[in-house]
């Protein structure tokens, strides 16, 4: 099972990275979300699968699941959505300023 | 903390009341704050001095300052340290009486700037020849380096000036890196930073393989501080500086640090016959090379620059043909090697003094006349007597004439050279011809710039209308400091011996230890008269093909060898420096695009090269099979569920169905999570998906639609290939700390809150007792993140641009 889910997650790095280098700022945060589930699922995937019982010490199971992992994920569940809907705001704010979401035509000065 | 350690502070100490010196007492020159302080230091500096005869007892002194990493501010001084502290306090004295007199007290004059760095560079060079712990040695070195460079571009308003200072901080800066790795070596050689115990382990040293890099290292620095050819080109662009720092620094005090290091790394290096060879070939070698580009001069400070650099490498042979000495041994505290040794640090001391007046006399010059052209002045023996006189003392010194101290040294160099003329080691053999023959031949250079000098500033017609002021004797202020050295000229000259036992030996002890037994001394007896020897007739013949070379400039002053006195080897700092900058701006082109695309193709590529080449070296890469968990069916379809909808997402084109196969990825993630028994991740997960589908609903609707993106194929075809690239790397690296780590079995940590969750904490979720009591703190952060996150949301959404103004 692990073999297949990490060959799951290199699908999901590579079409993120496809994502990310393109040059809409809608694609490259599609692409950024991805990633992170990709990651997500990398992390528990590499900690062991079904080794046990879910870490809830009222099962009262001989083994549970590795919780540390879970609890780094959680974490980064919470701050990844948090990045996205920043960038999903400025987003919003620079089309509405440049009126256009290409990063190409976003380019800053010569002297920058 | 010692009265030593405090006597290399006290500049830094003088320097923080400078300011308050300039501003409230703005109509007294700040320079009679400062003079106090080198004299004390001088005098008390006097007392170490063996008087009473006998030996010189040694002093140290130590202060832990990094203990862990070996580093300890130690003071030690020997007769090395004290004779580089004497001149360094006394010169000190005089460049500051005179500075008093030669940057006038104006209104918009920066003189707290001035004495800030003079005193920042005498507490440097204090510190570099009193420490004896490497590290502290160069943190000094580099200070004086920073500490010259700010001096040359006292004037910053003149271009030159900044150029200068600029070459002289790129190379002697660079130098002092190849210094510390050098150090470096040495430690990893004997395991400290001591450099007299580093002197104790001698063998060691000399059989370890980085003896020669060290050795090289070491001199990279040595000879670029003491501007050794090839990198004596900053010094005459160093002459920018106010002629009190040309005379201080550039040619009293710092530019003999390298020679300082040389000396005191003799004990270690010297005997090895590298050592000889490299010390006194780039040292002869600079001799000449110096002595006849200062003929090409016709600025005075030129001259007196390249006759900085000629002499310096004359010394500089003189220490590593002294090398020698300790393959042999010493009858009656001399042998004909140590004569080498004894002239180096005479001729340190003689030429301290006779440059050291002969830089204030051409700066009177400067002041009184307002050139420092050779072409333009003439004939102001009449004009400037005091001036004459002390010019006429200094340049008979430098030209090796007797009665005066110069005579002595250049004698004593030739006796040096002509003695190892026929050393019979290091395989000089018939090579040592050279010794004896470059030296005559540099000497008799040094002559002919010597004449120059004089008699083109002199002799000669007056031609007032050339000068920018009306010439006219300096003031008395002025002339105090050179009368001063022009004296010492003529004392050390006629009693050299007052030197003898005093300072010479000593510092001889300290530069060739373990050649004596403890309690001798060194034969020191310094004297004009030889007879007629070899010597003498060099000399002669110096004097006579000089003058027969300087009576017939005429002749050779329409050539061009004349007319071009720019040194041809700062063709490669300039074209390099110009190259450098082109580099750095074609680097900078390339990298720096604004191009957000651009990046992350660096850093992927970067990742893909990275990860692989560590993967594939490391051979690290394995693939395990077994060991896997059981796959049921509903899994195969969550996967190949999860993989279609990621794949597809590239080529859509309308929102709508883009933001559902992001909420299709979602929500099958979610129930991976439920299939890997995380019910916590899986809770959160769909909370958060549908937030976040919510949220790209609200924005989208704003944006444009997605436009299908019309690449190049080129352009397509490389996403495509680093994309595959980081999959493919992430998979295989993925896969093989999955077979691994079946192969070393570590146990996790987190068995630690499996068992106390309920015991420490009261709760049975594992997950969410880590997350809020645990690792509490971290996540009142990751609140704090989201409360920032929320707050930069709503200011972007509610921010109402005025007219013109950019977001």
């Amino acid at each position: 099972m692990e073999i297949l889910m990490i060959l799951t997650v290199g699908v999901l790095f590579t079409v993120a990275t496809y994502m990310i280098l393109s040059k809409s700022m809608l694609r490259v945060i599609i692409g950024v979300v991805i990633l992170s589930h990709g990651a997500h699922l990398l992390f528990l995937t590499l900690s062991g699968l079904k080794q046990g019982a879910p870490p809830l010490l009222g099962e009262e199971a001989s083994a549970y699941t590795d919780p540390l992992p879970q609890a780094l994920i959680l974490t980064a569940i919470v701050i990844g959505f948090g990045i996205t809907a920043f960038m999903l705001v400025l987003a919003y704010r620079t089309y509405k300023a440049h009126k256009t979401d290409n990063l190409d035509e976003l380019r800053g000065t010569e002297d920058e | 903390m010692s009265t030593l350690h405090l006597v290399a502070l006290a500049p830094f100490i003088m320097a923080i009341f400078i300011p308050f010196f300039y501003f409230k007492f703005r109509h007294i020159h700040t320079g009679w704050f400062i003079l106090p302080l080198p004299l004390i230091l001088f005098i008390y500096l006097i007392q170490y001095l063996p008087l009473g005869g006998g030996p010189m007892e040694t002093v140290e002194r130590s202060v832990p300052w990094v203990p862990s990493l070996d580093i300890h501010f130690t003071v030690f001084l020997d007769g090395l340290s004290l004779l580089f502290a004497l001149l360094i306090t006394g010169i000190g004295t005089l460049v500051v009486l005179y500075s008093i007199y030669y940057i006038a007290n104006k209104k918009e004059e920066p003189l707290n700037n001035f004495y800030v760095y003079l005193m920042m560079f005498m507490g440097a060079m204090l510190g570099v020849v009193l420490s004896d712990n490497l590290i502290v040695i160069y943190v000094f070195w580099e200070l004086t380096s920073l500490a010259s460079s700010l001096l040359i571009a006292y004037w910053f308003h003149k271009e030159k000036s900044r150029y200068g200072a600029q070459k002289s901080m790129l190379i002697t800066v660079t130098g002092g890196f190849a210094m510390l790795a050098g150090f470096s070596l040495l430690y990893m050689m004997t395991g400290t930073f001591s450099i007299r115990e580093i002197i104790t382990y001698g063998d060691a040293i000399v059989t370890s393989p980085l003896f020669l890099p060290a050795m090289i290292l070491i001199l990279l620095g040595a000879f670029t501080k003491s501007a050794q050819f090839p990198f004596h080109i900053w010094l005459p662009d160093a002459m920018e500086a106010p002629t009190p720092v040309s005379a201080y620094l550039h040619s009293a005090t710092m530019v003999k640090a390298g020679i300082y290091l040389v000396a005191r790394f003799t004990p270690v290096f010297g005997g090895a016959p590298e050592w000889f060879w490299i010390v006194t070939g780039f040292g002869l070698f600079t001799l000449l090379w110096g002595s006849v580009s200062a003929v090409r001069q016709k600025d005075l400070k030129g001259i007196l620059a390249f006759s900085t650099v000629s002499q310096l490498g004359l010394i500089m042979s003189l220490l590593g043909l002294g090398s020698a000495a300790v393959h042999f041994d010493v009858v009656d505290g001399q042998s004909l090697y140590t004569v080498a040794v004894l002239a180096a640090v005479l001729h340190l001391i003689n030429h301290a003094t006779f440059k050291g007046s002969l830089f204030m006399v051409v700066g009177i010059i400067d002041h009184e006349t307002g050139t420092r052209d050779i072409r333009k002045l003439g004939g102001l023996m009449t004009i400037m007597p005091v001036t004459f006189t002390i010019s006429l003392i200094g340049i008979a010194s430098m030209a090796g004439l007797p009665p005066f101290n110069g005579f002595l040294s250049k004698e004593m160099f030739f006796t040096g050279t002509l003695n190892s003329a026929t050393l019979d080691i290091f395989n000089v053999q018939t090579l040592g011809v050279i010794f004896p023959a470059v030296a005559w031949i540099a000497s008799i250079f040094t002559f002919v710039y010597c004449m120059i000098m004089l008699f083109k500033t002199f002799t000669g017609k007056h031609h007032p209308e050339r000068l920018e002021k009306e010439a006219h004797e300096a003031p008395a202020g002025m002339l105090i400091s050179p009368v001063i050295l022009a004296s010492l000229v003529i004392i050390f000259g006629f009693f050299p011996n007052l030197l003898a036992y005093t300072i010479i030996d000593p510092a001889m002890q300290s530069i060739l230890p373990g050649l004596l037994e403890p309690g001798e001394q060194f034969y020191v007896n310094i004297y004009h008269w030889h007879g007629l020897n070899t010597e003498l007739f060099m000399t002669m013949g110096v004097v006579f093909f000089g003058s027969m070379i300087f009576l017939n400039h005429r002749k050779w002053q329409e050539t061009t060898f004349y007319l071009k006195e720019r040194d041809p080897l700062n063709w490669f700092y300039d074209s390099g420096l110009v190259g450098l900058i082109k580099g750095s701006t074609v680097v900078n082109d390339v990298q720096m695009t604004g191009r957000l695309r651009d990046y992350f193709t660096y850093m992927f590529i970067f990742l893909v090269l990275g990860m692989g080449y560590m993967l594939w070296n490391t051979g690290a890469l394995a693939v395990d099979m077994a060991n896997t968990a059981d796959i049921s069916i509903y899994m195969y379809i969550i996967t190949l569920s999860l993989v279609l909808a990621t794949v597809v997402i590239p080529f859509v084109s309308s929102r709508i169905s883009a933001i559902v196969l992001m909420g299709v990825i979602g929500f099958l993630v979610a129930l991976l999570f439920v299939v890997f028994r995380a019910p916590d991740l899986a809770l959160t997960q769909l909370l958060v998906e549908t937030v976040m589908v919510v949220l790209f609903l609200l924005v989208f609707y704003h944006l444009p639609e997605l436009k299908k993106e019309t690449f190049k194929p080129a352009f397509r075809l490389t996403n495509f290939v680093i994309s595959i690239g980081v999959g493919l790397v992430v998979t295989l690296t993925a896969l093989s700390a999955h077979a691994l780590s079946y192969e070393n079995p570590i146990s996790p940590i987190s068995d630690y809150f499996v068992e106390n969750a309920y015991a420490l904490a009261g709760g049975n979720n594992i997950v969410n007792v880590i997350l809020v009591d645990f690792r509490g703190l971290d996540t009142l952060l990751e609140v704090l993140v989201l409360g920032i996150v929320g707050l930069a949301v709503v200011v972007l959404i509610k921010f109402k641009a005025k007219k013109g103004e950019d977001v």
